[in-house]
């Protein structure tokens, strides 16, 4: 993420390096929001460029997005991070627009620009006044292929991004944990190591691998354009077609052929660390969209997650007093399967090993006894208002395009509610335990060092630090 | 005030967007009780959005029982006379609404976002959390566990302990100085009473301001505002008396060791009130300095030239009362000593030189046009409604704006920083391992410094 915002502390599996979504899926009632996405148009250049245009005109403002469909499941050990990093380099200029000049227009303009990076994709945007439409697609087409990084903008690039990693994950013991239960769960997939990369990986990475990444990924066969807002769509159209027509499609780029194999017995990671509270964290392999079984599963991280009536919640942290904070996370919209995770983080006094008990107790609930049909109705009233309020923002309904796109096809929003009313207490039952099993888990705990709490040195006047 | 309570202005009723943009964000009106509402209708989503800001923030809670504030918030959701926590919970997941209720240090905030056809039960909740809190014994007992426990939590968060030191040092005895969630010792000292006491003087109707949006006409707006508020009492009482803030003559240097591979970096001064007719100028400045992201001074000079930095920024926080003007950045140990004296030297130059012209006008055109983004959201629209109201800008503020900056010119950008920025009588935090750092003393030629321990912390 090139954001100068300072990121907040649990990003969770949340597989990306930005923004925090909070709930994990965005489906679909019938009714206005099916309408909505009804609008769609969808069109695919010569060169391959998908497009995406959805026209609403609350305000006389637009969101571009670029969609690379690259993240760090791309890359290869030893070369880690690279993704994240390429997204930083994008701003380093081209011939046309030196380095900083594309941000600064953006921003004269009352616009604002960013990009993040996951496990999947990367991805660029421009949120602002549609006047700057034209100018936004030219310059995003512009930097598809005409970067320029020198040597020494290139290192530089490189420290800023250790120093991300340093806030991020070496001081944040949290996030240290879990790195290291995702490395611990994903032996032969790629999504074993972190986004941003690991440390040495990232010290050690050359110009020459970023200009041979950029050059097999950053081509129009490989990306999504997503425009969203008070556009004139034949118009939109026509400007996506004039800024991105010309660039040549590339050869196809590598697929990435890895597949996890199945666990056979539970796996430990323990961090020892300077920390003030435990950590417990349980990642389960589970499927993505891809299988039928993922609509259950998005059903069950919501009846144990999802608001202060949830299970989680209700008897971890409200009841039995245990946690400081308890949830469940699932990573639906995925290129490969991924993780269901349950995490948790106890209160003063109380330990890591009572809240694995109780996370553990929920699901051993979960697979024994059907969830009553009220707790469904409300799981499924839930996925329908949150619907509508995510999409209250416009840069979001972009990124559910765009995301989806990248990593499944867009049409997933239409038929996601639909299938989500459709699963049964059974199907929840049935879910829980095929995959909610000990053999098929990796626990990572956080396990703290005690030292003296943080206080300041003696500073003499006058004097140095020793 | 009459022309609030005749706020119903046709031009002012409009469908979302669309033709020409209209001169206010929105209607003003008053009920009997004093309760300021406003209304936006934005007919794009079936969803209603509600924020109410009551005037119950960290400044009017006793320092003794700092966190007060916070938690008559927090507990709201905590059962009401006739609902138990667990039934608040359950009624509201229910709907899938949204209800919130957080603290602040002007203002608390309650919020419901629902879609429409559940208005009428999500509004039932919201009056019933916020007329009957029960504050339980046992309720208060497990809010404030939690809070405990997020204090301690926030240890580990080297840029958070920066901060607090930071405020606690700037602030010393007024309440800005204080997190909003409180210390220990004055969560403990905080009795159901205290809660009692705190809702029944603050929580008050012409204590208050309601800010809707969303898919409701003006009438319809009307009738839920008058039905759900309307019986509301209003009452006054004399408002806190607040401590001076202590004015900070010299430099003060703060290390605070903790073995971690970066140093935190808090440093400022005193910045200003919101209410302080210099907030423009100062906006302009600051968007130079280090406000403005990539188009700023900071990481031009520390993220971009020598990558030092992967955060680098500079915030003005004004209040109902001078708020902090500080700068936050991150940089691995030994670098800690290159990056405060590359700040300090930005803050030099801005006060020293003009700023440029292409600059100037840079900074202008970006606060300018990103006015829509700012109200491009239910969300955002309700909150920019309830804030120009509470900061007494009036609805047309977003109109009237551009004519605030436009006219600034880079010798008023030149006083402000002149008048805000203080390289010679800084405050600095760093949290950070003190045995990699090379020494923090000497910053300023020539200007005064003092170095000192970190106050004990009282209470953990």
């Amino acid at each position: 993420m090139q954001t100068l915002a300072r990121p907040g502390r649990i990003f969770l599996f949340m597989a990306f390096l930005g923004f925090g979504l909070g709930a994990a899926l965005f489906p679909t009632p019938p009714g206005v929001a099916a309408d909505l996405f009804d609008q769609v148009v969808e069109h695919k250049l010569a060169n391959g460029l998908k497009v995406l245009l959805l026209k609403e005109s609350r305000a006389p403002i637009i969101s571009v997005q670029v969609w690379y469909r690259v993240g760090s499941r791309n890359e290869e050990l030893g070369k880690t991070g690279l993704s994240h990093l390429a997204e930083h380099l994008m701003f380093k200029g081209t011939a046309k627009y030196g380095p900083k000049v594309f941000s600064r227009l953006v921003q004269k303009a009352g616009g604002q620009d960013n990009a993040f990076t996951s496990r999947d994709y990367t991805a660029y945007f421009q949120n602002g006044p549609k006047t700057e439409l034209k100018r936004w697609l030219e310059m995003e087409a512009d930097r598809m292929q005409g970067l320029q990084v020198d040597e020494e903008a290139f290192r530089t690039e490189q420290q800023v991004v250790v120093e991300e990693r340093r806030m991020r994950t070496e001081d944040d013991p949290v996030s240290f944990l879990m790195e290291e239960t995702m490395a611990a769960a994903f032996k032969a997939h790629p999504y074993q190591w972190p986004v941003i990369g690991w440390f040495h990986d990232i010290n050690s990475l050359t110009r020459d691998d970023f200009l041979k990444y950029y050059r097999r990924f950053y081509i129009p066969n490989n990306s999504t354009v997503v425009v969203v807002g008070d556009i004139d769509t034949p118009e939109a159209l026509k400007a996506v077609q004039a800024a991105f027509g010309s660039i040549p499609a590339g050869p196809e780029p590598p697929k990435v052929t890895a597949q996890e194999p199945r666990q056979y017995g539970e796996r430990r990671v323990v961090v020892h660390r300077e920390a003030q509270l435990p950590f417990v964290l349980m990642v389960y392999h589970v499927p993505n969209w891809q299988e039928a079984d993922a609509y259950p599963l998005e059903m069950l991280n919501r009846i144990l997650s999802q608001g202060r009536s949830s299970r989680i919640y209700h008897h971890l942290v409200y009841q039995k007093r245990l946690a400081l904070s308890a949830g469940a996370d699932y990573a639906f919209d995925t290129a490969d399967p991924t993780a269901f995770t349950l995490y948790a983080q106890p209160l003063p006094g109380k330990t890591a090993e009572q809240l694995e008990e109780g996370l553990e107790a929920e699901i051993e609930k979960l697979q024994r006894e059907l969830a009553p049909e009220k707790e469904l109705t409300k799981a499924k009233n839930q996925i329908q208002s949150q619907f509508y309020m995510s999409l209250d923002s416009l840069f979001f309904r972009g990124m559910l395009l765009g995301r989806l796109e990248t990593v499944a096809q867009w049409q997933l929003i239409k038929i996601f509610i639909p299938k989500m009313m459709q699963v049964t207490a059974e199907d929840v039952r049935r879910v829980a335990k095929k995959y909610l099993v000990p053999e098929n888990r990796t626990v990572g705990v956080l396990s703290p060092i005690k030292t003296e709490k943080t206080r300041a040195e003696r500073y003499r006047p006058g004097g140095t630090i020793e | 005030m009459a022309a609030a309570v005749l706020g119903i202005i046709v031009f002012a009723v409009f469908p979302a967007w669309g033709g020409d943009p209209p001169k206010v964000l929105g209607t003003k009106q008053t009920l009997p009780n004093g309760l300021v509402w406003l209304h936006s209708q934005q007919s794009g989503l079936p969803l209603v959005t509600m924020q109410l800001l009551v005037k119950a923030g960290v400044l009017q809670e006793p320092a003794a029982k700092a966190g007060l504030a916070n938690l008559t918030a927090q507990l709201l959701l905590s059962g009401t006379q006739k609902r138990s926590a667990a039934q608040v919970a359950q009624e509201l997941d229910f709907l899938g609404a949204r209800l919130r209720a957080a603290g602040g240090d002007d203002f608390a905030t309650v919020s419901l976002t629902v879609v429409k056809k559940d208005l009428a039960q999500g509004l039932e909740l919201l009056k019933d959390v916020l007329f009957n809190p029960a504050f339980a014994p046992a309720e208060v007992k497990r809010t404030v566990a939690q809070i405990h426990g997020s204090l301690e939590a926030d240890e580990d968060e080297p840029g958070v302990v920066a901060s607090r030191s930071f405020a606690r040092q700037l602030y010393g005895p007024f309440p800005y100085g204080r997190p909003v969630k409180g210390a220990p010792e004055g969560l403990r000292a905080i009795t159901p009473k205290d809660l009692k006491d705190f809702h029944r003087r603050f929580y008050r109707p012409n204590n208050s301001l309601l800010s809707v949006a969303g898919d409701l006409t003006l009438e319809e707006a009307q009738r839920w505002v008058a039905q759900t508020f309307g019986s509301w009492r209003p009452e006054t009482g004399p408002a806190p008396a607040l401590p001076p803030i202590p004015a900070l003559d010299k430099s003060k240097v703060t290390v605070i060791n903790k073995d971690i591979s970066q140093a935190n970096i808090v440093l400022g001064n005193l910045g200003l009130a919101r209410s302080n007719p210099d907030f423009y100028a100062v906006q302009v400045m600051n968007y130079i300095f280090g406000g403005g992201g990539f188009s700023s001074r900071l990481v031009e000079h520390i993220r971009e030239k020598r990558g030092l930095a992967y955060h680098v920024r500079s915030d003005f926080s004004p209040g109902l009362e001078p708020g902090p003007f500080v700068v936050t950045l991150e940089t691995k140990n030994p670098s800690a000593r290159e990056a405060v004296d590359l700040v300090l030297g930005e803050m030099a130059r801005m006060r020293n030189e003009p700023v440029a012209a292409q600059e100037l006008e840079a900074a202008k055109s970006y606060l300018i046009g990103s006015f829509p983004r700012k109200m491009d959201s239910l969300d955002k629209r309700a909150g920019l409604m309830a804030y120009v109201e509470f900061y007494g800008l009036g609805l047309g503020y977003p109109w009237r704006f551009p004519d605030l900056i436009q006219g600034l010119t880079a010798a008023d950008i030149q006083l402000a920083a002149q008048k805000y920025l203080h390289p010679d009588k800084y405050l600095l935090v760093v949290v950070g391992k003190q045995s990699e750092m090379p020494s923090l003393t000497g910053l300023t030629p020539g200007g005064k410094e003092e170095k000192q321990d970190e106050p004990k912390k009282s209470g953990n």
